[in-house]
């Protein structure tokens, strides 16, 4: 498979998910500058990565929202490309407004680095159809991860299986102990209606090699995994 | 001149002295150079003389002290970078900015070599925040400056320390040590030398703030004007200028570079000449500035952050430009290099400063006077009495910030960034990387004022001990490390003996365990104008270890049943400990002090135990002493342990110091099932006092004495004051 990873100024995770797609899922990865002119076509799957594009100026993932490559990857969006945003991909998703909602400040007002539990709410999709498991453990590294939507689109995202991971505890109980940054519902993943984008705050590429997991685990690779198994045999 | 009053850190007679090596008098634009040239800050003017004592070769040393990072050689054509910074006096007055900024400077020097910045770490002290406002401040904003900064130019922060003391109020202390991964052949060094190669400076353009920050840190904090020295933070800019940097680096057109930090363009451009036996010739109207009427002086002593200075190979100019653009920095070709040993500034053709790069490089030596303190009378004080409840004090001690989890401070770092992180912080005595070609290091930073305060030479060998046993822990072998000196004012003769004695400590440790100091730094002026006191004596040592294969690491892992064994001597040394100076308020006794040669025989058995897998777990004891130990260990694994102290090796049989001494050189210890005999057999044949204490057990701690039940506390007991101690104390808890 040909994997993108779009790479704007102030992305810092770029390297880590290029080492995990090569290294590790063993596909083909291109790093491409936001300053991209071309189209996206060769490409199977596009992944937007962690980091502080633009130093998280004005608003994060605000700025790169804006960027020259983003009009491609809503085109390829829109063709049915699988895209997926991790942390600050997520937050340029929800900028660009390829996914609903909006991330706001964590309710601690401070930055949270540490490992999750996450609730695979929906693992018919291109991205947890590999997802045997009720849970996964993730970790979560932002300041701007706290998920908000309106009741009404929220009730029709529920209603639709558009909420993809909840914030669980070691049981999988989804309770408000178990929501680390305030997220309403405890919501960590959503996709968009066609079900070819995923936007999440926790980062699975730091979790796809068991030697970085506390817990021995290699959980993100599963979201990776899922993506070759739908691109080579759809929804079958 | 209008917007700068002459306060130079300069004395008369450095002030004649310069007059006499220039054969003229200075102008205010030089005199100004040098006065930040030769701050301590920058020149180490008092200190080189002592640090020539440290052991700086090693076999895997590449470069020792001297340039702007250690180099060590990690086989397989990599190398590590490490350096060592602080930003005491800026954070003191602006925690946030101060803070960040710090992290910015460490972490432009491990970019100067060429390599790429792969980890922090951050030395902390601060008052005590249970009982101060002002620190607790300071607390939260320098943690929030360090993560701001780090978590936004993508370099993890993966250990630390920290530690609480009221002679930290005014004077709170800042050290972040960077590490740096890169290619042999990438190494770049700090040094202009051909003829005709440009100068190109990069990134942040050049603006009035962190004027004369140099001079600044070389001398006590005293008003509030002293705010505009402070230099402002931009991580994006940064994060720009790391990629940028390792691109340029890469095309192999970078001859040399050179970060600017203290002492700004001034010291940058003096440097790299004086390294290169070269001279410059610096075109001041070239230099990108922020503001328009900026003059000569603030130009050259300007600290603005986030700029680089870069030697490029002359015809490759236009090509390594091109790579700033990309990144959208700013840039401009400020001049080149000559080769008549001069710094030639010119404004707009008109020739304002010529000055010998080998005077303004090269502060005169000042040799201190020193004189003991009376420190005698503190061994001698009368022991507190022991009709105390214990269960009480370890649950106290607990609760103590120094001991208490650190979570609240290190979950506000991105310490995952870069999938290098093994063993993350709060779960070992000691942080692993993984680095390329299956092998790991493992790092630790250590430092005990209380320890210091007593006894600078044993305090301070001790440390680099700690610091070498908590590598040890992880199943590291130490390799190097960097040092940092932190005291009062250097012209007091008391604070100049402390400095030389903790120098003279970790310089002889050093030599005799053979392990290399590739860098450090010292900060002197760390005491309050107002109060005249000084810090606690503060020096910092940070060990590097090297583990080569992936089923060396050692985890803090107990399991039902396991045996618990203690090794190393319990001695009457409660000197700055915990116990007496946090639950007594009392500040006295004996220093612990390091046996050199025990440690010598110690960690080569302990290094063919870790080699031939005879131990499945290993826990320093360290603040605290034995009972904190066995608490963490309960702690870390939600496991009880029961232990039976009657045949611990030991040179005391009060219960206090059996429970609370901070001897050095003792581990707790797991041994591998089945393996027990032949680890014993190890350490008896060595001498090495090793004897089994108890088991993991049940769901409580359970700690017996002569027939006594000394401690009995329940795992919520244990867990509740230290993982909740400080989110209380900052407010996130009832």
């Amino acid at each position: 498979m040909k994997a993108a990873i779009i790479v704007f100024p102030g992305s810092n995770c770029e390297l880590d998910t290029y080492h995990v797609l090569k290294n590790v899922i063993k596909d083909d990865v291109s790093l491409i500058w936001h300053t991209h002119a071309k189209s996206l076509d060769e490409f199977d799957y596009i992944i937007l990565p962690g980091g502080f594009s633009y130093g998280d100026h004005l608003r994060a993932g605000v700025i790169a929202a804006y960027s020259p490559i983003m009009k491609e990857v809503k085109r390829q969006a829109k063709e049915g490309k699988l895209i997926l945003g991790i942390c600050n991909g997520f937050q340029i998703l929800v900028e660009a407004k390829l996914l609903e909602g909006a991330l706001l400040r964590n309710s601690s007002l401070r930055f949270i680095c540490k490992w999750v539990n996450l609730k695979v709410e929906n693992n018919n999709t291109p991205f947890t159809k590999r997802i045997k498991i009720p849970s996964i453990r993730l970790p979560i590294a932002h300041n701007e991860g706290r998920y908000y939507v309106d009741e009404d689109t929220l009730s029709y995202m529920n209603k639709r299986g558009r909420i993809i991971f909840r914030y669980c505890d070691d049981k999988g109980e989804v309770s408000e102990k178990s929501n680390p940054n305030g997220s309403i519902q405890n919501i960590a993943g959503v996709s968009n209606y066609e079900g070819n984008i995923l936007g999440l705050m926790p980062h699975p590429e730091r979790a796809s090699e068991k030697i970085l997991s506390p817990y021995k685990t290699d959980h993100g690779k599963l979201i990776f995994e899922s993506m070759r198994w739908w691109l080579r045999n759809g929804n079958s | 001149m209008e917007t700068l009053r002459l306060k130079l850190s300069l004395t008369d007679e450095e002030i004649r002295k310069l007059s006499e090596m220039l054969g003229r008098e200075p102008n205010t634009l030089e005199l100004l150079m040098v006065d930040a040239e030769w701050s301590e800050h920058c020149s180490y003017k008092s200190s080189k003389p002592l640090l020539k004592g440290f052991l700086t070769e090693g076999e895997r040393v590449i470069l020792g002290p001297g340039y702007d990072a250690g180099v060590l050689d990690l086989g397989n054509s990599y190398i590590l970078t490490i350096h060592i910074e602080s930003h005491n006096h800026p954070s003191a007055i602006d925690p946030y900015g101060g803070a960040a900024t710090g992290i910015g400077g460490v972490v432009r020097d491990i970019l100067s070599m060429g390599t790429r910045p792969i980890a922090l770490l951050d030395v902390l002290r601060f008052g005590r925040i249970d009982k101060s406002n002002h620190s607790k401040w300071l607390f939260k904003n320098v943690i929030k400056g360090i993560a701001d900064y780090g978590n936004c130019i993508g370099v993890p922060t993966i250990a630390g320390e920290i530690e609480f003391d009221e002679c930290f109020e005014r004077n709170c202390l800042v050290d972040v040590v960077c590490l740096g991964l890169g290619k042999r052949e990438n190494l770049t060094l700090s040094l202009a030398q051909d003829e005709g190669d440009s100068i190109i400076l990069v990134g942040g353009r050049t603006g009035r703030d962190g004027i004369k920050g140099a001079s600044f840190a070389s001398k006590t904090l005293a008003d509030e004007e002293d705010r505009s020295v402070v230099q402002i933070p931009d991580p994006f800019t940064k994060k720009l200028l790391i990629e940028a940097t390792l691109e340029a680096v890469a095309t192999g057109r970078v001859k040399g570079l050179k970060d600017l930090g203290g002492g700004g363009l001034s010291c940058a451009l003096s440097e790299v000449a004086d390294k290169g036996n070269s001279g410059l010739i610096i075109n001041l109207d070239k230099i990108p500035l922020r503001e328009e009427d900026m003059n000569e002086i603030e130009i050259m002593l300007s600290e603005s952050q986030e700029r680089m200075l870069f030697v490029v190979e002359k015809g490759y100019e236009y090509e390594i430009g091109k790579i700033f653009e990309k990144y959208g920095l700013n840039f401009s070709v400020i001049g080149k290099v000559c080769k008549d040993g001069y710094l030639n500034l010119k404004n707009k053709e008109r020739l304002v400063s010529r000055i010998p790069v080998k005077i303004l490089a090269n502060a005169p030596i000042i040799y201190r006077e020193s004189k003991e303190p009376p420190l005698k009378e503190f061994e001698n004080i009368e022991k507190p009495s022991l009709d105390l409840d214990w269960n009480k004090v370890l649950k106290r001690l607990l609760s103590n910030p120094s001991i208490a989890s650190k979570a609240w401070v290190y979950e506000q770092y991105d310490h995952e960034v870069g999938v290098r992180t093994v063993i993350k912080p709060g779960f070992s005595d000691a942080s692993v990387l993984r680095i390329p070609h299956g092998k790991f290091i493992a790092v630790k930073a250590d430092g005990n004022s209380k320890h210091c305060n007593l006894d600078p030479y044993n305090g301070s060998a001790g440390i680099l001990s700690e610091a070498c046993r908590n590598v040890i822990c992880v199943g590291a072998e130490p390799m190097a490390f960097v040092d940092h000196m932190q005291f009062g004012d250097p012209g007091n003769p008391e604070v100049f003996w402390y400095f030389s004695q903790a120098v003279k400590g970790m310089a002889d440790y050093s030599k005799h365990l053979n392990i290399p100091c590739v860098g450090g730094k010292v900060s002197f002026y760390n005491e309050d104008e107002v109060t005249k006191k000084a810090i606690k004596p503060s020096p910092i040592a940070c060990v590097i270890g090297l583990i080569e294969r992936e089923e060396q690491i050692k985890r803090i892992e107990a399991n039902y049943n396991d045996s618990i064994f203690l090794l190393g001597i319990t001695k009457d040394e409660m000197g700055g400990s915990e116990y007496y100076e946090f639950i007594h308020n009392l500040v006295g006794g004996l220093c612990p002090k390091v046996n050199f040669e025990f440690d010598k025989t110690l960690f080569k058995a302990l290094k063919e135990a870790i080699k031939k897998d005879l131990v499945k777990s290993l826990h320093d004891l360290s603040k605290g002493g034995l009972a904190i130990a066995l608490a963490e260990l309960c702690i870390f694994n939600n496991r009880g342990i029961k232990v039976n102290l009657d045949s611990l090796p030991r040179k005391t049989n009060r219960v206090d110091e059996i429970l609370f001494s901070e001897s050095h050189s003792r581990f707790l210890i797991i041994p591998r099932k089945g393996r027990i005999k032949e680890l014993k057999n190890l350490f008896e044949e060595k001498g090495i006092p090793f004897v089994r204490i108890g088991k993991v057990y049940g769901e409580e701690l359970d700690i017996f004495f002569q027939g006594r039940n000394l401690i009995k506390l329940g795992l919520d007991d244990l867990l509740k004051p230290y993982h909740e101690s400080i989110p209380k104390i900052m407010g996130d808890l009832e």
